[in-house]
């Protein structure tokens, strides 16, 4: 089936089998493989994207679903070769370990403070229950996100 | 995980939709309750049909009471400023579902249609007196949320027919509250508890109790209910309510290695209390 998408900005058209998943749809047909699979089941968030600017986990909607949609991958987060403030903070507090629920991390967080400039520790704690870190224990990047959110809020 | 095969329609009103459905079909809407199913293997309809593009089955209207188009995801319901207003408890359970990512796209109506006993929506819709609008090839019916719900992941819709939208009683006047036990790995309820109390000056006129996540489906408890009813929502009748409770639910009650039937029979009363205490400090 004939699918088209505005994926980081560039439009893109491909012929799918309605059961592709949007996550394999991304890495797989456009080999943007910043978007990771974890538990494959809407829990962990490390496929999470943006689709029309709302944090989606990829590995729950079909590729079908998102036509005529924009998404955006961690691929397409920086702007101008400047990384987004997200992961500039999550580079200098060093808000991971592995990496791996990295991407998930930042394009949920960079969605929760555009929509929350100034959100509380707690605020960000519990917005954050949809991603899991197995490594880190989550201080530095909570760490992370308060700081873009107190810059955000202009504190 | 990939599902299993299938054909893949778009509809563009609820006509096409029922049309195209066949005999093997399911309904697509945001897929957050169907597609992890189907990647389990639990579910391999023959035929998707994406009602998500059609635009009367989604929104939120007031009027006098609620009606909610079966597409409405849960972050709309959660964040509506009618919804909060007349239907709080709904507001609050629909704002608990998943996680945020979750919410953006799961619907009311693909998850009341799944029907999964852990979810939050259910219990409010029970406990307030919703009524699903459901649309066949043989025309419309409405149905009572308490009936609505079956069993397990079973519901009172028959293959082909398509929920449209969900009703609700303005509950404006009455102090609402949706209290659960999230599972601390999926989220889902463990117990969920839903009251719907009209207050007559310091005396309880009405009471509406619903319980799920403990229980095969949201079960409404009549037993609770009239302990509550008449009070001052005193410590008496609180404590009876919340004996009550776990008759009212022991017919129903669910469970698994790490939570127990008797463990989540005993949590529905401990949860009843904090409902209570949640809808009367506001």
């Amino acid at each position: 089936m004939q699918v088209s998408m505005t994926v980081n900005g560039v439009a893109q058209e491909a012929d799918v089998d309605p059961r592709t998943l949007l996550v394999h749809f991304l890495r797989e047909a456009l080999d943007l493989t910043g978007t990771k699979i974890g538990c494959d089941t809407s829990q962990c968030g490390a496929c999470t994207v943006h689709l029309n600017g709302k944090v989606l986990k990829s590995c729950t909607l079909l590729a079908v679903q998102a036509d005529g949609c924009e998404v955006t991958t961690i691929e397409g987060l920086a702007e101008g070769g400047e990384h987004h403030p997200m992961q500039t903070a999550f580079w200098e507090n060093h808000g991971l370990q592995c990496g791996y629920c990295t991407p998930g991390m930042i394009m949920a967080s960079a969605a929760f403070v555009r929509d929350n400039p100034g959100a509380s520790e707690a605020e960000i704690r519990h917005y954050l229950e949809g991603n899991i870190c197995r490594c880190t224990g989550y201080h530095n990047i909570v760490k992370a996100v308060k700081q873009v959110a107190d810059s955000a809020a202009g504190a | 995980m990939w599902p299993n095969t299938f054909d893949y329609a778009r509809a563009g009103s609820v006509d096409e939709a029922l049309a195209l459905i066949g005999d093997e079909g399911k309904f697509l809407a945001g897929g957050h309750s169907l597609l992890p199913v189907m990647k389990l293997r639990l579910a391999a309809p023959e035929q998707l049909v994406d009602i998500g593009g059609i635009d009367s089955l989604r929104g939120i209207s007031a009027n006098g009471g609620l009606t909610i188009g079966a597409t409405t995801t849960h972050a709309e319901i959660a964040d509506s400023a009618d919804v909060r207003a007349i239907c709080s408890g709904l507001a609050s359970a629909c704002g608990q579902v998943g996680d945020q990512a979750v919410r953006n796209f799961g619907t009311i109506g693909g998850n009341i249609a799944h029907a999964d006993p852990a979810s939050d929506p259910p219990t409010v819709l029970v406990a307030c007196g919703a009524t699903i609008n459901i649309q066949g090839a043989g025309g419309a019916r409405s149905v009572g949320a308490e009936d609505f719900f079956v069993d397990l992941f079973e519901t009172d819709l028959e293959d082909g027919e398509l929920i449209t939208s969900v009703s609700l009683p303005d509950c404006s006047d009455c102090q609402c509250a949706y209290v659960k036990f999230p599972h601390p790995a999926s989220r889902y309820a463990i117990v969920g508890v839903a009251v719907c109390l009209k207050m007559d000056g310091g005396t309880c006129a009405q009471a509406d109790v619903a319980v799920g996540g403990a229980t095969v489906k949201a079960v409404k408890c009549g037993g609770a209910e009239a302990a509550l009813a008449g009070s001052t929502l005193d410590d008496a009748a609180v404590g009876a309510a919340a004996e009550a409770v776990k008759a009212d639910i022991a017919d129903w009650l669910a469970g698994d290695i790490a939570y127990p039937e008797s463990y989540r029979q005993q949590m529905a009363g401990v949860f009843l209390r904090r409902a209570i205490a949640a809808a009367t400090t506001g």
